[in-house]
């Protein structure tokens, strides 16, 4: 198989295969969380709490002082990549071309220099994670099999992203062709690995502040 | 013309100085990538090189490489140096016709046996017993393997004979392959390109002749002199893709700065060519000085490859149907998942025993 066949297919059937495993697995996942549900909490609500689960997905979202002092690694590091990751994702014009392509509509994109400048910090971030996951005894002791998979599947977009734009180690063609095949791989195994979040995060955040609302908690 | 007569002598006789044949040298070492200095001595050697017997067999094609050649800009030395070598059998260049002509080849390569250059335009098609195209009552992989037989190498001419082309394009109904899926025994050479640029063609046949060997090949057999950088690799465009400027639509404010074409479909970070630097026409322009992309066509499967207004990073198929079946299969399985779990949870309420504190003493 040569570069441009191997692009071919990355682009037509392998794209279309990814996006199917990925819709079913997320869908699946999706309604298996909720049709587990919870018992019924039938002590009447704590007053005042109203809208609890919609702000905490705000409040959740903004480091906590006390935590931010102790674990800042983990909070500058977690948000440089979060935030990176999706610049480089949405705000980059051949990407939005993609979206386009996709979804119909698109959106103005960053200058390329400034999307590879940030893609460049998302790559030194997350290996800096990796390096304090390794690093950090608690963390070291928390990883599983799991959680290094997360991190090479996520990486793998961004770091064959930048060589391809960069025209580095591989031809370009071959190059790209990696770059959406390792997409692929990460759509495929997004609803089967912690990777998940990416649906459930708000929603947890939602449920996990309307229980504790509902007990009385102070947010 | 006699048959005698040297390049040089013939070039003359068309009126040609040596001072032009000097130029096309120096244009062709460049584009074969030797150092300047060769290009005295290319065209000393060149011009010393006795009629070297061609043949030129036409399969699968459009005529557009030949017509690439010998039209684009009139005279070119590369088309009298075609003229020069080429005409011992041509089907749309050669006066004879019928048995006349196949006489010419057969003629040519019994005289030449082992020798003689075989350049090959157009796909040949094996489907129905390779039906879909004969010459003179014989199909061309026939004519192919024959002819192949007593060359001393052969010259793919275009993305049809190199790689396939539009014949092979998707579903393939003739059942067509290039020239290097049927001749294993000869050095092939791939001059791709819809068509090829000139010089690219006639710079393959000067090196063979004056080194007696095809120039060196990169994994696709074409030579890497001419084909190892991309397009977009020498667009003068390119700073303004590195500044993410993009022309959005063909008469847009973007478009008229001379930004970059990729959104527009620009296939030329993927295309091996030497457009960018060789050129076309007498060395005017190339497509995207002239407002368009590059349409990829010197790379296998081109026009496999989407529209050529669709980017490069866009999906080739629609995802809406893949994307429809998988979201209702994921909800079938989902709605499964959960009764199951639901069963479970029952089970496990109705298996469960109460506790007393008779139990715990016990
Ligand atoms: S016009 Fe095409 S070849 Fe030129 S820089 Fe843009 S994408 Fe590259």
């Amino acid at each position: 198989m040569s570069d441009m066949e191997l692009l071919l297919w990355a682009r037509g059937p392998g794209l279309q295969g990814a996006v199917a495993v990925f819709v079913a697995g997320m869908a699946l996942r999706l309604i298996e969380i909720y049709s587990l549900g919870r018992k019924r909490d039938l002590s009447p609500a704590r007053p005042g709490n109203g809208g609890a689960g919609w702000a905490t997905i705000i409040t959740r979202s903004i480091p906590h002082k006390e935590l931010l002092r102790t674990t800042y690694l983990t909070y500058i590091l977690g948000y440089t990549f979060h935030i990176g990751l999706f610049v480089t994702l949405l705000l980059f014009a051949p990407h939005i071309q993609l979206f386009r392509g996709v979804l119909g509509f698109g959106w103005p994109s960053l200058p390329s220099p400034v999307v590879d400048a940030v893609a460049l910090v998302s790559i030194a971030a997350l290996f800096g994670m990796l390096a304090y996951r390794l690093y950090h005894p608690v963390k070291r002791f928390l990883t599983t099999f799991g959680d290094h998979a997360a991190w090479l599947l996520t990486m793998l977009p961004l770091l064959t992203g930048y060589l391809a734009f960069h025209h580095l180690l591989l031809p370009y063609t071959l190059m790209l062709a990696v770059h959406i095949l390792s997409v692929e791989l990460l759509l495929v195994f997004m609803p089967f690995t912690k990777l998940v979040h990416v649906a459930t995060i708000f929603i947890s955040r939602w449920y996990n502040g309307d229980m504790l609302g509902h007990k009385g908690a102070r947010l | 013309m006699k048959e005698q007569e040297t390049l040089a002598e013939h070039l003359r006789r068309q009126g040609i100085s040596r001072r032009s044949f000097l130029k096309f040298c120096v244009a062709t070492a460049s584009l074969l990538g030797l150092p300047p200095g060769m290009a005295p001595l290319m065209a000393e050697t060149l011009g010393k090189v006795r009629r070297p017997s061609v043949i030129w067999l036409s399969f699968q094609e459009c005529t557009g490489c030949t017509e690439s050649l010998t039209r684009s800009h009139s005279p070119t030395l590369e088309s009298l140096l075609f003229d020069f070598i080429s005409l011992d059998y041509h089907h749309t260049l050669q006066a004879a016709s019928g048995e006349a002509a196949e006489r010419a080849r057969e003629e040519a390569m019994k005289a030449n046996y082992g020798k003689y250059l075989v350049l090959v335009d157009g796909s040949v098609p094996l489907g129905e017993g390779g039906a879909y195209s004969t010459i003179a009552g014989r199909t061309n992989l026939e004519m192919l393997e024959e002819t192949a037989k007593g060359a001393a190498a052969l010259i793919a001419i275009g993305t049809c004979s190199s790689y396939g082309g539009l014949p092979y394009a998707h579903p393939n109904p003739t059942g067509a392959v290039p020239v290097s899926a049927i001749v294993k025994d000869k050095p092939v050479v791939n001059v791709p390109g819809c068509p090829p640029i000139p010089l690219a063609i006639t710079g393959v046949v000067a090196h063979y002749l004056m080194f007696g060997a095809l120039p060196e090949l990169d994994e696709k057999g074409r030579p890497l002199s001419i084909y190892g950088e991309t397009i977009h690799d020498r667009c003068y465009r390119r700073p303004f893709y590195d500044q993410g400027k993009f022309a959005k639509t063909f008469d847009d404010r973007g478009a008229r700065a001379g930004w970059c074409l990729y959104e527009l479909g620009c296939k030329g970070p993927t295309t091996h060519n030497a457009c960018a630097t060789t050129k076309w026409n007498g060395g005017t322009s190339f497509p995207i000085e002239s407002g368009h992309g590059c349409l990829g066509c010197s790379e296998p499967d081109f026009w496999d490859a989407g529209s050529f207004y669709q980017a490069l990073s866009t999906p080739l198929s629609s995802l809406d149907k893949a994307a429809g079946v998988a979201a209702g299969a994921g909800v079938a399985a989902g709605a499964a998942i959960a009764v199951h779990n639901r069963a479970a949870k029952r089970a496990a309420k109705a298996g469960h025993q109460a506790v007393t504190v008779n139990d715990l003493e016990k």
